[in-house]
This record gives structure tokens, C-alpha cells and sequence, in this order.
């Protein structure tokens, strides 16, 4: 379980993330959305220990992200291309992480095998460095180094950018595949409120660093979202919002 | 149109990334940058003197005549490496309403401002202003002066013809070669072959007309080569190297420090700034010559001991100082993934060890200029071992500024802060001091033995140094990350 307790971040006396609470539990998929500035990339990076926190604290499964690194072996992530290293080909790159995270080349080949439609052949075997892919393969590379080494949370931000439809389409049953696993926790950021209504079990809305909506997801979410983000008028879902589920 | 690019340059320079830097920086480069100008305008004004002394027969302008061939070339060969013609900044004004003559007229004319061809200018108008004072006749020295600028404009656009073709480099680097070879032995003499072609320059002012047209046979030539590749698949391209997949089996015997091992060598091997880094590293063990061959510093053993800590420890500074800055792009994937950080740093110090070791063999030759210098460079290089190592470690916590690896380091502060001149106080100034002091009080085998001493005594507390060290990096983590995130800092 993750577990936001007070926390908030200011820069130069600008709040730009605040929350009183919120509780993820284990096993969950949880959807981050939001306009641009919203906070979803700080919560992430709170999360990950990137940023110090103004005030609070995040725990990840009873380990404050802040002040012990015990929560690493079981959390990966993909934020941006800066998660990449630029020199490697995708394969050094996966032998890399995969090492970090106890996995030996057999392990990794084995994993990176189930990926092949997703990689759509241009990926691996391509003698390109990272550096040299389009945008798009870059986050496939990365997307994928994520679920090297079972890990029990995976937090993506928005995954689906720079994706074309068919990798769009198969990244959102990855995704559901990974969220269907007993204990795996995936966070993921989006601008696409079809997509994340469509992976995630629960989406929390961000604007300007304040929850403004917490709703399980149902047949009416893509709708009430819509709604929110043109401006219109809140229409209560009949699910009860839950902040503390 | 022409004001309109004229401000783009102008917001271009002002607010470049480089102009952004902290005041000190920016002193120190604007100081450098003067110096060197200052220094060639004094080589410039005095030239004639010297050549005057040199050959007191001949005339100054004849004799500098016949090295002319060697500038021509020498001029060519550092363009090569230092100077490109700057096509990416154009890509934006592709696609707006302006004619694409008018586009490459600009992004060539602008090249007739770069530094390169200020050094011709601040070396050739002092020469040509003491000329004129020693009463030549000034319609032969102005002729030649704007002859001497349409050459170095001609090794200008020359070089953007070349632009990196690594035959054309070659041919440059044989042809020095071989002038200087057939020099030398006497074969045929290549000044007195072109000295009159040169001294023709100054003596018939109608020949000027010769340089100016290369010159625009030259920029016409890049003119039509650059409007026809001025597309985003020609000229705008990024170049892609094919990469080449390297496993590294070897580095497993190093057990967990294996990955991080693996990492930093091929960091090394396909960046350009680092990659280039080395090469220089290695050249600095001529730096040795400069002085072992002059009477005057045989006994100045700080020298000695400033040579040794430079010659064997020069890749610990070049290396070692941007730790781990180097790792800056994807620093923030390093501190999000279960790694020890303790490993990933004696990874660094191993290559440091490996780099010093290296390069003290390749100092050892230096023997020859007696044993004295071999002891010291013995002792540099354990202290370096055993005290610079985790000093340069320490330091690098300090450091939080970006730098693009994909970068050429000529001339390239990215990464620098005062960390890197605060750095060589212990790293060389202790040293130095420490053994002078000693070697003036006692005695030198005194000097010797306290600097070995110390440099044992490091390495025996490696571990405990390596942890303090590790520490600093863990509790300076969200300012490091906080500093690489920023691409201009």
C-alpha cells in the first residue's frame, strides 16, 4: 500500500502539490489525470524520492520513501527519457537494469520475449543507441525496463504520449495484464482520460496540486471527466467518491 | 531582413547557455579569451623583430613568407577539430518566409564573424602596422594584409567544404608530414618553394586578386553545396552512428561492481566529450619534456613534483572532477533503482586507479633525465593513488551542473563551477607544498618518502574514506538531482 500522509511541495512559496491524504492499496490500478502544471510528474517524483517534500511524507508499503531505500527493490518506474541512457543500445540498456535489479541475461531475454509485438521489431537488434531512436521507441525501451525484475509497483507517467495506435492499443492491455498480477500496484499519469479510464480501477484528478476528484471507475467516469475538464458542471457518479478506501 | 538576423544573433549570444553561467566563469573565459588575443597581438607586433633577429640577412616579410605553407595548414588541421558550420540553428527559419539564398547567404556570412578569423586579424594588423612604421611601402602592406584575410576566409569555407571528412584531415596531417619531412632531410626545401609563391602577395599587389578568387569561388561552392542539402534529410540530420553491442565479459570478475564498471567504460568509449578526454590525457605525458629539458628547472623540484601529480594523475583530473556529473542525463533513473551507490563510486575510483597506474608507466621513460625524477613521479603517483582518488570523490558531491556528453570539449566549461578550480588546491597545491617544505627542511628522501607515506596510508583507509564519501553523496542526492535537471545551468 501507498500511503500520502500531509504531504505538499512549494517552490519559492508557490504550492504545487497538496495532499492531506490518500491511500493506494496494494494490488491497485490507479490513474493519476490532470491539466498541464496539475502536479501528477511531482507527486511521481515525491514518490520516487527525486524531490524532497516541503512537508509530509510518502510511505511505500510502510517504508518512508525519504528516509530508507528499502522501498527500491520492489518499486520501478518510468518518468521521462532521462531514464535512459543515451550510450547504450536497448539491449545494453535492459542487461543494465536488469543486473540493478538481480536478473541475469537469460531472465531479461526471457521477458523481453514477451514483448516482441509490443516492440514491433524496432527495437531490438536495431544497432541504434538510445539516443539515436525516435521519441517513441525511446519509451518503449523505457516502459518495458520498467517491468524488468517483478517488481510490485510500477509507476508510469504518461505512458501513452509519442506512442502510435497500435503500440497505444497494446500498451493498455500490458497494462491490464500487469494490474490483473495478485500485488502489483500500477500508477499511471495520463492527458488521455479514455485510456486511463479504460486501465485503471480508480482515477484521481489533480488541479494545481489539490485532489479535486477521487472516483472508482465506471461506465459513467470518461463522461463525468469530460464534463470536469471542459469546464462544465460536477455530476455527482453514483459510486461514493473514496479517498480512504 | 538582415536587423532582423542581426538581433537573432544578438539574443543568440546574450542568452546562449554558455553567457548564463555564474559570474566567475564567465570573468574567467572573458580573461582567457583576452589573453589570447592579447598574447597573439604581441606576437603579431613583435613578429618582426624576431624574424629580423632570426635571419638578420633576409628581409622579415621573406622569411615569413616561406612559413606561411605551415600556418596555411596548421590553420587548416585546427578548424578540422574545432570549428563546424552551425546548420542546426537555421532549421527554424526553414519553414518561415524567407527565400533559402537569403537563408544560407546568412548562416555562411555569419561565419565570417567566428573567433577563427579574429586570430588572423589580431595577428597580421599589428605585423602589418610595424611594417608601415619601418617605412614599406603601405599599398604592398594593406594589399597583403586583405591577401592574408582572404586566405584565412579561404581556410574558412574550405573547412566547411571539408566539414569532418576524415580523409580530407588525413591528407592535411600527410602533407604537414611530409613538408616537414622533406624539410628535414633536405630532400627538397617546401619554404623555398613557397616562400616566393607567398612573398608574391607583397611584392605584386595585383596578385591579391588570386586569393579573393578562391575566396568566392569558395563561398559560391558552399553557397550551391548547402542550398542543395538544406533539406531535414541532408545538411539538418542528426548523424546516427551504427552502434556497435558490447558485453564486456571480462569486467565479472569484478562481481558487483561489474554493471557500473561496464557502464562508465562504454560512457567513455561512445561519448565524444569523454572519448576525446582520453586522447588528450595521453598526450599530456609529453607534458614531461616541456621542462625536464630546460636547465633552468632541474632543480626546482616543485616542478618536479607538479609534473609528476599532473602527468600520472591528468585523466583523475579530466575524469574525476565531473564525477558524477558525467552520469548527469539519466541521474535521476540511477537514484530511483536499488543501487549501491558505494559500488557505483568504486567503480569510478577503480578506473582512476587503472588510468594512474597506466599513465605512470608510460612516465617511466622519463628516467632517462635521472632518478630523482623517476622517485618523485613514483611518489606522485601513490600519493594520487591513495589521497587524490577519494579527495576528487569528495569533491565531485559538491557538483551540480548538467553536461551533454554528445558535446566536443574544446573550449566546452559545461559542468564547471568553482568546485573545479577549488578542487586542484588539494589536489595539486598539497602535494606540492608538503614536498617542498620538506625537501628544503630535511631532506629529499624525506620529501619522497612523506608523500609515499601519505599515499599508503590513504589506500590502507580506502574503505573508510570510500564511506564518508558515500555518505556525502547520499545526503547531497536531492541537490544533485535538482542541479542536473537544469539544461543550461
Amino acid at each position: 500500500m501507498i500511503a500520502v500522509h500531509n504531504l505538499s511541495k512549494k517552490y519559492g512559496g508557490k504550492t504545487v502539490l497538496n495532499i492531506d491524504s490518500m491511500k493506494i492499496p496494494r494490488g491497485q490500478s490507479f490513474g493519476l489525470v490532470g491539466n498541464n502544471g496539475a502536479g501528477k510528474t511531482t507527486l511521481f517524483n515525491l514518490l520516487l524520492d527525486l524531490i524532497p517534500a516541503t512537508t509530509g511524507h510518502i510511505k511505500n508499503h510502510d517504508i518512508q520513501v525519504n528516509q530508507s531505500e528499502a522501498w527500491k527493490p520492489f518499486t520501478t518506474a518510468f518518468i521521462d527519457e532521462s531514464f535512459l541512457i543515451g550510450y547504450l543500445t536497448p539491449e545494453e540498456y535492459f542487461y543494465f537494469i536488469g543486473e540493478l535489479r538481480g536478473r541475469n541475461k537469460a531472465d531479461v531475454d526471457a521477458l523481453l520475449a514477451q514483448f516482441e509485438d509490443f516492440f514491433h521489431g524496432e527495437i531490438l537488434g536495431q544497432n541504434k543507441y538510445l539516443r539515436d531512436l525516435s521519441k517513441g521507441n525511446q519509451k518503449k525501451a523505457g516502459i518495458v525496463a520498467s517491468f524488468i525484475g517483478n517488481s510490485e509497483v510500477v509507476i508510469l507517467d504518461e505512458p501513452f504520449a509519442n506512442l502510435d495506435p497500435t503500440t497505444q492499443i497494446r500498451l493498455k492491455a500490458i497494462i491490464k495484464d500487469l494490474a490483473a498480477k495478485e500485488g502489483v500496484t500500477v500508477l499511471v499519469s495520463s492527458h488521455d482520460l479514455m485510456h486511463v479510464t479504460e486501465v485503471c480501477e480508480r482515477i484521481v484528478v489533480l488541479n494545481k496540486g489539490e485532489i479535486v476528484k477521487d472516483i472508482q471507475t465506471s461506465a459513467q467516469t470518461l463522461k463525468e471527466l469530460e464534463t470536469f475538464f471542459a469546464g462544465g458542471e460536477f455530476i455527482p457518479t453514483t459510486e461514493e467518491p473514496r479517498s480512504n478506501p | 531582413m538582415f536587423k532582423r538576423f542581426i538581433s537573432l544573433q544578438w539574443k543568440a549570444f546574450f542568452r546562449s547557455a554558455s553567457f548564463g553561467k555564474s559570474v566567475g566563469i564567465k570573468i574567467f573565459m572573458a580573461f582567457m579569451g583576452l589573453y589570447l588575443l592579447a598574447s597573439l597581438a604581441i606576437l603579431g607586433g613583435t613578429l618582426y623583430f624576431i624574424l629580423r633577429k632570426l635571419a638578420p640577412t633576409e628581409g622579415p616579410m621573406w622569411v615569413l613568407s616561406q612559413f606561411l605553407i605551415y600556418w596555411v595548414l596548421a590553420e587548416l588541421f585546427f578548424r578540422y577539430f574545432m570549428q563546424k558550420l552551425p546548420v542546426m540553428d537555421i532549421k527554424p527559419l526553414l519553414i518561415n518566409n524567407i527565400k533559402r539564398a537569403k537563408i544560407v547567404n546568412y548562416i555562411l556570412g555569419k561565419s565570417i564573424f567566428s573567433g577563427f578569423n579574429l586570430l588572423t586579424l589580431v595577428t597580421f594588423v599589428p605585423f602589418a602596422i610595424v611594417l608601415l612604421i619601418k617605412g614599406y611601402p603601405a599599398v604592398n602592406v594593406s594589399v597583403w594584409l586583405l591577401a592574408m584575410l582572404a586566405m584565412a576566409l579561404c581556410a574558412n569555407f574550405l573547412n566547411f567544404l571539408i566539414n569532418k571528412n576524415d580523409i580530407a584531415l588525413g591528407v592535411i596531417i600527410a602533407l604537414l608530414v611530409l613538408f616537414w619531412g622533406l624539410e628535414y632531410f633536405g630532400i627538397i626545401s617546401i619554404t623555398n618553394l613557397f616562400g616566393p609563391i607567398f612573398h608574391a602577395l607583397y611584392a605584386y599587389p595585383l596578385t591579391v586578386l588570386i586569393p579573393l578568387g578562391v575566396l568566392l569561388a569558395l563561398y559560391f561552392l558552399n553557397f550551391n553545396h548547402l542550398k542543395k542539402i538544406l533539406y531535414l534529410d541532408g545538411a539538418l540530420k542528426g548523424k546516427a552512428k551504427e552502434a556497435k553491442a558490447s558485453d564486456l565479459t571480462w569486467t565479472r570478475r569484478f562481481g558487483e561492481m561489474a554493471p557500473f564498471l561496464q557502464l562508465d567504460l562504454k560512457l567513455i568509449w561512445r561519448n565524444k566529450r569523454t572519448k576525446t578526454q582520453v586522447w588528450i590525457s595521453l598526450l599530456f605525458v609529453f607534458y614531461g619534456l616541456i621542462f625536464y629539458t630546460q636547465e633552468i628547472y632541474a632543480n626546482m623540484v616543485g616542478i618536479h613534483v607538479f609534473l609528476g601529480i599532473f602527468m600520472t594523475g591528468i585523466f583523475l583530473a579530466n575524469f574525476g572532477q565531473f564525477i558524477p556529473a558525467w552520469d548527469s542525463a539519466y541521474y535521476g533513473m540511477m537514484m530511483s533503482q536499488n543501487i549501491p551507490l558505494r559500488k557505483y563510486l568504486e567503480s569510478k575510483a577503480l578506473l582512476i586507479t587503472v588510468s594512474v597506474v597506466a599513465m605512470f608507466f608510460l612516465t617511466i621513460p622519463y628516467i632517462y633525465f635521472g632518478w630523482k625524477v623517476f622517485a618523485v613521479n613514483t611518489a606522485c603517483a601513490i600519493y594520487n593513488l591513495g589521497i587524490n582518488i577519494p579527495v576528487i570523490l569528495y569533491f565531485g558531491s559538491f557538483n551540480k551542473k548538467r553536461i551533454e556528453l554528445d558535446q566536443s570539449p574544446f573550449g566546452n566549461m559545461q559542468g564547471t563551477s568553482a568546485v573545479q578550480f577549488l578542487v586542484m588546491l588539494p589536489v595539486l597545491g598539497a602535494p606540492i607544498l608538503l614536498f617542498s617544505i620538506l625537501n628544503w627542511l630535511v631532506s629529499f628522501e624525506a620529501a619522497i618518502s612523506s608523500l609515499v607515506g601519505l599515499g599508503i596510508l590513504g589506500y590502507a583507509f580506502k574503505n573508510k574514506l570510500l564511506d564518508f564519501v558515500t555518505q556525502q553523496y547520499a545526503n547531497k542526492k536531492h541537490v544533485m538531482l535538482q542541479g542536473f535537471r537544469q539544461k543550461n545551468g
